[in-house]
C-alpha cells in the first residue's frame, strides 16, 4: 500500500503517546485524533479515550458517520471531569494552534494588530493556558511555515511554554511538558539546551534547510536526525478502518504521497 | 416559596437591566437558552457584561450592541469554528474583554457560588491571560511551599439564563443531556436564575433514576419559562440536534452587507411561534440529528 502524507503524519502523531501510561489521550482534529486512536490500537492500549463527546470508550471511535458501528463504552467523562484530568496532570493532548514560538508558547486567540484591536480574532485561549501549565502536550501543524512558527513570541500567549521571563518567583513551571510537534515537513521536539526546538526526523524528501527556511526561529538537529518512518501496511489498514470516509485527506493540501519527489 | 415560578420569556427578560452581568449556560453550540436570548435581543437593554462559554448567543448580543464587556474563554459554533459577529466586535475593539482559560472560568463561577472572593489556580500562569488582564492578581500560598497562583476572582452574576429539558412550576429542573456542562455553576453564581424548558409540568413525580438528572436545587431558580425548541439553533440532546442550515444562514449574515439587520428582521423581530414556523416548526426541529463527533 502507498501511504499519503496525512497517513505518515498520523503515524508520527501516534508515536507522541508512546510510553505515556494510563493518561487521557486527547487528539483534537482529524490527524491528532487518528494518531491517538492508532496509538491505542497498537502500542498504547492503556490510553484513556473518549468518543469526542462525553463517554470513555475502550475502542477508538471511527471518524464521521458510523453506520451500524456500536461504540464500546467503558465509562464517563464530562467536560467537568476532563478539567479534573487536566488539573491532575493525567492527560496528553495534541492540538493545532494558530501560532507556536521557540518557547513552545501557543496562540489560539488573536493575530496581528493589538490585543485590544486585533487584525484577526480566532477562538479565544480556550483550555490552552490550563493544558500547557498542567500536563503533556504535543502540537500538530499541517502548514509548516513562518506565519505559524513565528519569530519572537506568538501574538497572544495562550498556552505557556519554556519561557522563564513570563514566570515570577514562586510560580511553578515544572509541570510544563511539551513533547513533539508534528508538521507536514518534519517532527520536532523540545530536547535542545534549555528546551530549544530540534528537528527529530524529516519527512521523506524534505531537507533540514527547507524546514529551517519555513521556521521563524533557529532550529537544532537532533543527534540521531533521521527520516520519519513510512507507515507499515498494518498501520495503514488500521488508519483506513478508523477513517472510512477518508477525512484525513482534507488535512493537508492535495494530500501528496508520503514519499515526495525531492 | 413560590408555588408557581412560571414566567413568560418577556417577564423573565424584563428583570434584566442596563449594566447587569448576565451568565449564559451551555457551551459553544450546545444547550444555549436561545429563546431567552432572542427575547433579550427584542429589548432595548444595553451595557451588559456577558459571561459565557460562548456560542452564537454571544455573536448575536454583540451584533445587537448589547455587550459592554465579554468574559469568555472562546466563542465558537464548533462545526463553524469562527463566530462571525463575535469576531467583528472583537476586531473592532467595540467590546471590553476578560479572556480566560476554560478552567479559570469554571473556577470563577465556583468561587461566586461559594461566596468566595477568589480561588487559586495555576491555569493562566505564564500567559497573556495574566499579562494582558490587569484585573487578574496573583496570591502566594501561606504555607511552607510559598507557591504563587493566580487568584481567579469570583464571576458573580446578576442573572443566569439556562435551558433545560424538563422543569416543573416549583423550579425543579432536569438536564438529560449526556454532558451537564457547567449550568449548575451558573445557577449558583447568580442572584437570579431564569430557566427555559422544553417541557413544563406542574409538579414533578420522578423515579429515582430520573431524579439523578436534577443537577441544582429549585431554590436557585427564580423563574421558569416554557419554551419548546428554546435552544434552537443550538444542540439540545437528547431532544434535538443543532440546526446546521440555520447556523450557516446566521454565519452568512456576518459577511453580507446589512446581514445582521436582515437576520433580525427574519428571525428576531418576530414572535417565538413565528420563529419556530420559519424554522420548520417543532416537528422539523425534533428531527434535527444530534451531531456525530
Amino acid at each position: 500500500m502507498t501511504a499519503t502524507l496525512a497517513e505518515l503524519m498520523i503515524v508520527a502523531a501516534s508515536e507522541c503517546w508512546r510510553g505515556d501510561g494510563e493518561v487521557l489521550a486527547s487528539g483534537i482534529g482529524i490527524v491528532p485524533r487518528l494518531g491517538a486512536s492508532l496509538a491505542k490500537l497498537t502500542h498504547a492500549p492503556e490510553l484513556l479515550m473518549t468518543d469526542s463527546e462525553t463517554m470513555l470508550v475502550s475502542e477508538p471511535i471511527p471518524l464521521g458517520p458510523r453506520g451500524d458501528y456500536v461504540p464500546r463504552y467503558e465509562g464517563y467523562l464530562s467536560f467537568n471531569r476532563v478539567f479534573e484530568c487536566v488539573w491532575g496532570g493525567k492527560r496528553h493532548a495534541m492540538i493545532g494552534p494558530t501560532q507556536v514560538d521557540r518557547f513552545g508558547q501557543s496562540n489560539l486567540s488573536v493575530v496581528g494588530g493589538t490585543y485590544q484591536k486585533p487584525k484577526s480574532a480566532i477562538l479565544g485561549v480556550r483550555g490552552l493556558p490550563g493544558n500547557q501549565i498542567n500536563h503533556a502536550n504535543s502540537f500538530f501543524i499541517p502548514n509548516h511555515g513562518p506565519r505559524v512558527f513565528v519569530a519572537g513570541e506568538v501574538d497572544m500567549v495562550s498556552g505557556p511554554g519554556y519561557n522563564p521571563a513570563r514566570f515570577a518567583p514562586g510560580m511553578r513551571m515544572d509541570f510544563i511538558d511539551l513533547r513533539r510537534i508534528v508538521t507536514d515537513l518534519c517532527v520536532m521536539d523540545f530536547g535542545g539546551p534549555e528546551h530549544a526546538v530540534r528537528v527529530r526526523s524529516l519527512h521523506p524528501g524534505v531537507t533540514f534547510e527547507q524546514v529551517q527556511a519555513a521556521t521563524g526561529f533557529p532550529l537544532l538537529q537532533a543527534p540521531n536526525l533521521g527520516e520519519t518512518p513510512l507507515p507499515t501496511d498494518e498501520q495503514l489498514s488500521i488508519i483506513r478502518g478508523l477513517d472510512p470516509h477518508g477525512l484525513r485527506a482534507s488535512t493537508v493540501k492535495n494530500d501528496p504521497p508520503a514519499r515526495r519527489a525531492s | 416559596m413560590s408555588l408557581n415560578k412560571e414566567l413568560t420569556a418577556t417577564q423573565a427578560v424584563a428583570q434584566i437591566r442596563d449594566g447587569m452581568t448576565i451568565g449564559v449556560g451551555g457551551w459553544g453550540p450546545r444547550r444555549k437558552p436561545m429563546a431567552l436570548v432572542r427575547e433579550l435581543l427584542r429589548t432595548d437593554v444595553k451595557d451588559l457584561t456577558v459571561v459565557a462559554y460562548g456560542g452564537p448567543e454571544v455573536g448575536m448580543l454583540c451584533a445587537a450592541g448589547k455587550v459592554r464587556k465579554l468574559v469568555y474563554g472562546f466563542v465558537t459554533m464548533d462545526a463553524i469554528p469562527l463566530e462571525p459577529h463575535f469576531r467583528k466586535a472583537r476586531e473592532s475593539g467595540a467590546i471590553e474583554i476578560l479572556e480566560l482559560d476554560e478552567g479559570m472560568f469554571e473556577w470563577g463561577l465556583r468561587a461566586a457560588g461559594m461566596r468566595m472572593s477568589f480561588l487559586p489556580t495555576r491555569c493562566g500562569l505564564g500567559t497573556d491571560v495574566l499579562a494582558r488582564n490587569p484585573e487578574l492578581k496573583t496570591v502566594a500560598s501561606p504555607y511552607a511551599d510559598g507557591e504563587v497562583y493566580i487568584a481567579m476572582p469570583a464571576l458573580k452574576l446578576d442573572v443566569a439564563l439556562l435551558h433545560v429539558n424538563e422543569a416543573d412550576r416549583l423550579g425543579n429542573t432536569l438536564i438529560k443531556a449526556r454532558d451537564p456542562l457547567f449550568d449548575d455553576l451558573f445557577a449558583r453564581a447568580a442572584d437570579r436564575c431564569f430557566v427555559s424548558t422544553e417541557k413544563l409540568v406542574d409538579r414533578f413525580r420522578l423515579s429515582a433514576d430520573e431524579a439523578r438528572f436534577n443537577l441544582f436545587e429549585r431554590s436557585l431558580v427564580h423563574g421558569v419559562v416554557h419554551a419548546p425548541c428554546g435552544a434552537h439553533p443550538t444542540y439540545n440532546g437528547p431532544d434535538y440536534g443543532w440546526d446546521m442550515e440555520h447556523l450557516k444562514r446566521y454565519n452568512a449574515s456576518g459577511a453580507e452587507e446589512g446581514g445582521w439587520q436582515k437576520y433580525v428582521e427574519e428571525f428576531v423581530a418576530v414572535t417565538e411561534s413565528e420563529y419556530l414556523a420559519k424554522n420548520g416548526g417543532a416537528e422539523r426541529i425534533a428531527k434535527l440529528k444530534t451531531p456525530v463527533f
